[in-house]
C-alpha cells in the first residue's frame, strides 16, 4: 500500500466513524425529544402518563376562559368530542379567542389538567393548524370551508 | 390592461429562458460562438421582461388594482405605501415571481460579467435558462399571479398584519438574494461538469459571496423579527421555516470555505462541485417547504397540493439531474492536489465535516416528522432539546477549531507555530472565562465554556487582523467573519443564560421590577394608526422616584383582516434588552404585562452584521483584483 492510499483509507475511516457517531446521537435526539400531537378524544381514549410532554391541540372552547388572581388563565380545549382542562400562566397571543384553534405544548397533571407551558396562536382567523383540521375531522365536527 | 402587459411579458420570458438554455447548452461545445452571444443576450432579454412583469404586478399593487384577484385578496387601499410594495412578495404567487426576477438578475449578471472561460459561462447560462424556464412554468400554471377578479371589488382584503413590518418586509428579498444566489454556483458546477472544469471555483466566487451574505443577513433579519414581534423574547425557535434557511446557509459556509482550497491549491475538487450542487438543493428543498404548505407557519401561504406536486417534480428534476451528471463527469476530472495531515487543507476538511454534519442534524430534525406524518399520520414536533443534544455540540467543537484554519499554511503546516501564535487568543479565552467566574451569576458551566470559545474566536481574529496589516482583503474578511461568529455567541450566550423573566397582572399605577428594572404601569390609552386600532400600555421605567424612560408596548386590531398583533416595546441600553408586551385585558384597566431583561441579546445580530460585512469585504476585494487583472489566471499558493 503507499503512503496516499493508506492516507485515503485512514479518511475513510474516520468519515465513517463521524458518520457512525452522527447516527447514534441523531437517532438518541429523536427518540428523547420527539413531542407527539394528542387531540382531546386522544386524551380520553389512550392512557397518557402525566408529566411527559406533548402538544395538544383542538378548538378553545366558548365561555371557558377564566382569568385567575395573578397572571394565571383557565380555559378548555374541544375538538366536539371530548374536552380537556388547561391552566397556562403566562400571556396569552394576540389571536387568542374562544372558539379558536390552538395548540399548546405541556404536560397532564396527575389530575387529568393539561398543564400549558406554551400557547401557540400565531395565525390569523381563518387559519387552522393542520393537526387541529385533522383532529376536527377524525372527531366529525370539520365541515370543509369552515367550523 | 397592466395584468395582461404581465402576463404577456411573463410568456416572453419563458420563451427566451428556452431560447437561454438550447443556446447555453449548445454554447458550451467548443467552437460555437454564435450560440453563445446568442445566450448571452437571451439572459439580458429574460431580465428585462421579468423585470417587466413584476414591475407590472408592483404597479398594481401601488395603485391597488383590485381587479387583479392577488391584489384584492392581499392588499387594503389604506396600508402605508412599503406595506403595498412588500405585499407583492408578502403572498404565494408574489414571492415565486420574485424568486424568478432574482434568478433572472442573477442570470443577468453571468451574462454581463462573463466570468471564467466563454464556455464555462455558456454551460453555466444554459442551466439557468432551465432553471428560469421551469419556475416560469410553475407561475404560470399553478401560481398566475396576474389573474383576474370579476366582478371588481371595492376594497381588498389586507395583508396578514404579521407581515406588515419592515423587517419582514425586507425579509424576503433578502433571503431570496441567498437561496437564488446559490442557483449561480449550482449553475457553473453542473457546467464546470459539463465542459470539464474550468477554474470555475474561482468564476463562482462572487456569486458564492453574494449568496451567503444574502442568507446571513436574511437569516438575522428574519430572527430579529421573530424577537421582536411575536412577543415571546426568543430570536430563535427552531421552526422548520427557520432550519429551511439555515441549512442552505450550512452548506454555503462550508462551500465557499472548500471553494477555496480547490482554487488556491487545487484540493477537493470533486467535493466543491458536489457541495456546489447540495447548496442549490439545500435552497429548492427550503422553498418545497416553505412554499407547498406542508409545514404550519406564517410563511405557508400555499396549501395547494398541485404546486407541492410540482415544486416535488422539480426538485426531482435539478437535484437528481444535477448528481447523474455529477456520477457521470466527476470520474474523468482531475485528481484533487495532495496535502499534509497538518495544513490548511486539512482544517477546512474538518470545517466541512463539521458544518456537512451539522446540516445533516437539522435536515433529520426538520424532515423527520414530515416523513413520519406521511408514512403512519403520527404527528411529533421535534423540539429545541433535540437541537441542543445534537446541532449545538457540533457547531461548538467547528468553533473551537475555527482559529487554527488561518494560522495553517497551505500544503503543509506548522501546528506548533500555530498554536504558539494563538496564546493571546487563548489569554483571551481565559479572561472571559474568569470574568464569568468573577462578576456574573449564575455560573453556568455552558455559559462560562462559551464565553470562553467566543474570547478564543475574537482574539485570534484580533490577532489575523493585526498581524496582517496591509495584507489581503480576504484575510481581513475572513479574520472579520469569524470575529463575527464570536459576538453572536456572545449574544446567544447572554440571552440564553442570564435573561430575566416577569409576568404579572398591574392596575394603572402598580409597579413590577424585572431584573434591575422597576416598571410602573400607566394605563392603556386607544390610538389610531393609518389602518389599525391599537390598545397602547404606557410603562414607566424608573429610577429612584424619577421617570426615566416611558415604554409603550401595544395590542393593534387591524380592522381589514380583523387580526390582532402585539408590538412590543424594547429599550436598549449598551448591550442589555429591556423588552416589554402588552397582555390580555383582565378588566377594570387591568393588563397582563410580560417583561424580559436580555443581556447581550443585541450582539446576535451585531454578529450577523460583522460576519456579512466580513463577506463583503472579501467580495470587495475580488472585484477590485479583477479590475487590476483581467486575466483569470490560477493564483498561486499562499
Amino acid at each position: 500500500m503507499t503512503v496516499k492510499k493508506k492516507r485515503r483509507l485512514a479518511f475513510a475511516a474516520a468519515l465513517v466513524a463521524v458518520g457512525a457517531v452522527l447516527a447514534v446521537v441523531v437517532i438518541y435526539g429523536l427518540g428523547q425529544n420527539t413531542m407527539y400531537f394528542r387531540s382531546p378524544t386522544d386524551i380520553a381514549d389512550q392512557k397518557i402518563a402525566p408529566g411527559v410532554p406533548f402538544r395538544l391541540g383542538g378548538l378553545v372552547q366558548q365561555g371557558s376562559v377564566a382569568h385567575g388572581a395573578g397572571a394565571g388563565v383557565r380555559f378548555a380545549i374541544t375538538d366536539g368530542k371530548s374536552t380537556v382542562p388547561v391552566t397556562f400562566s403566562g400571556v396569552l397571543p394576540a389571536l387568542f379567542h374562544e372558539g379558536q384553534g390552538v395548540v399548546t405544548t405541556g404536560v397532564l397533571s396527575a389530575g387529568g389538567i393539561f398543564e400549558a407551558k406554551e400557547v401557540l396562536a400565531k395565525h390569523d382567523e381563518k387559519y387552522m393548524p393542520p393537526e387541529v383540521v385533522d383532529s376536527l375531522k377524525r372527531s366529525g365536527r370539520w365541515k370543509e370551508g369552515g367550523v | 390592461m397592466t395584468g395582461e402587459l404581465g402576463q404577456l411579458a411573463l410568456c416572453f420570458a419563458l420563451a427566451l429562458s428556452l431560447v437561454m438554455a438550447a443556446a447555453g447548452f449548445f454554447g458550451a461545445r467548443a467552437d460555437a460562438h454564435a450560440a453563445r452571444s446568442i445566450a448571452n443576450g437571451a439572459a439580458m432579454g429574460l431580465l428585462v421582461f421579468v423585470v417587466l412583469a413584476f414591475a407590472t404586478l408592483t404597479y398594481a399593487f401601488v395603485v391597488s388594482d383590485f381587479s387583479i384577484a392577488l391584489v384584492a385578496n392581499h392588499s387594503h387601499t389604506l396600508k402605508p405605501m412599503i406595506y403595498k410594495i412588500s405585499g407583492v412578495w408578502g403572498n404565494h404567487e408574489g414571492s415565486m415571481l420574485l424568486w424568478v426576477l432574482v434568478l433572472a438578475i442573477y442570470a443577468g449578471l453571468v451574462a454581463g460579467l462573463q466570468r471564467g472561460g466563454e464556455r464555462l459561462t455558456s454551460g453555466a447560462l444554459g442551466i439557468q435558462g432551465l432553471l428560469a424556464a421551469a419556475f416560469i412554468l410553475f407561475i404560470l400554471f399553478t401560481s398566475n399571479p396576474f389573474v383576474r377578479l370579476d366582478p371588481m371589488p371595492f376594497e381588498g382584503a389586507g395583508l396578514t398584519p404579521l407581515l406588515q413590518d419592515i423587517g419582514l418586509a425586507v425579509h424576503p428579498p433578502m433571503l431570496y438574494a441567498g437561496y437564488v444566489g446559490l442557483s449561480a454556483s449550482f449553475a457553473y458546477a453542473a457546467a464546470a461538469l459539463m465542459v470539464g472544469e474550468e477554474g470555475w471555483a474561482r468564476a463562482a466566487r462572487p456569486f458564492m459571496l453574494i449568496a451567503w451574505i444574502s442568507l446571513t443577513c436574511g437569516i438575522a433579519l428574519g430572527s430579529w423579527w421573530a424577537y421582536y414581534e411575536l412577543g415571546w423574547g426568543g430570536f430563535w425557535f427552531w421552526d422548520p421555516v427557520e432550519n429551511a434557511s439555515l441549512m442552505p446557509w450550512l452548506i454555503a459556509t462550508a462551500l465557499l470555505h472548500s471553494a477555496l482550497a480547490t482554487e488556491k491549491s487545487g484540493a477537493f475538487r470533486t467535493w466543491t462541485l458536489l457541495l456546489a450542487i447540495a447548496g442549490f438543493s439545500m435552497s429548492l428543498i427550503g422553498t418545497f417547504l416553505v412554499r407547498s404548505g406542508v409545514l404550519s407557519s406564517v410563511h405557508a401561504f400555499a396549501s395547494d397540493p398541485t404546486r407541492g406536486f410540482f415544486i416535488m417534480i422539480l426538485i426531482a428534476l435539478a437535484i437528481g439531474g444535477a448528481l447523474a451528471l455529477f456520477a457521470w463527469r466527476a470520474p474523468t476530472l482531475q485528481g484533487g492536489a495532495a496535502f499534509d495531515p497538518v495544513s490548511r487543507e486539512t482544517s477546512l476538511v474538518l470545517n466541512n465535516v463539521f458544518l456537512v454534519a451539522a446540516c445533516a442534524c437539522v435536515f433529520v430534525g426538520t424532515l423527520y416528522p414530515l416523513v413520519l406524518d406521511a408514512l403512519t399520520g403520527t404527528k411529533i414536533t421535534v423540539g429545541p432539546p433535540y437541537y441542543a443534544l445534537t446541532f449545538a455540540p457540533i457547531f461548538f467543537a467547528l468553533l473551537l477549531l475555527v482559529p487554527f484554519g488561518p494560522k495553517l499554511g497551505w500544503k503543509r503546516g506548522d501546528l506548533k507555530t500555530a498554536w504558539r501564535s494563538l496564546y493571546p487568543a487563548l489569554g483571551l479565552a481565559g479572561i472571559a472565562a474568569v470574568s464569568v467566574l468573577a462578576f456574573v451569576s449564575p455560573r453556568g458551566v455552558a455559559a462560562t465554556g462559551a464565553f470562553a470559545v467566543a474570547g478564543w474566536l475574537i482574539g485570534a481574529s484580533i490577532l489575523d487582523l493585526r498581524k496582517r496589516k496591509g495584507a489581503r482583503a480576504s484575510a481581513f474578511a475572513a479574520a472579520l467573519a469569524h470575529a463575527g461568529l464570536g459576538v453572536t455567541l456572545l449574544g446567544v450566550t447572554g440571552t440564553a443564560a442570564w435573561r430575566s423573566e416577569a409576568l404579572q397582572v398591574l392596575a394603572p399605577g402598580q409597579t413590577m421590577t424585572v431584573g434591575p428594572y422597576t416598571l410602573r404601569f400607566d394605563g392603556v390609552t386607544q390610538e389610531k394608526g393609518p389602518n389599525y386600532l391599537a390598545d397602547r400600555a404606557h410603562i414607566a421605567l424608573m429610577d429612584g422616584g424619577k421617570v426615566k424612560a416611558m415604554l409603550e408596548p401595544e395590542t393593534r386590531l387591524y380592522a381589514a383582516e380583523g387580526q390582532a398583533v402585539s408590538d412590543t416595546a424594547i429599550r436598549t441600553t449598551g448591550l442589555r434588552d429591556l423588552y416589554l408586551a402588552l397582555g390580555d385585558d383582565r378588566g377594570q384597566g387591568r393588563y397582563a404585562i410580560r417583561a424580559y431583561v436580555s443581556p447581550l441579546a443585541p450582539l446576535i445580530w451585531l454578529g450577523a452584521l460583522v460576519m456579512a460585512l466580513g463577506g463583503m469585504l472579501s467580495l470587495g476585494g475580488r472585484l477590485r483584483l479583477r479590475a487590476r487583472e483581467p486575466a483569470s489566471e490560477p493564483v498561486a499558493a499562499e
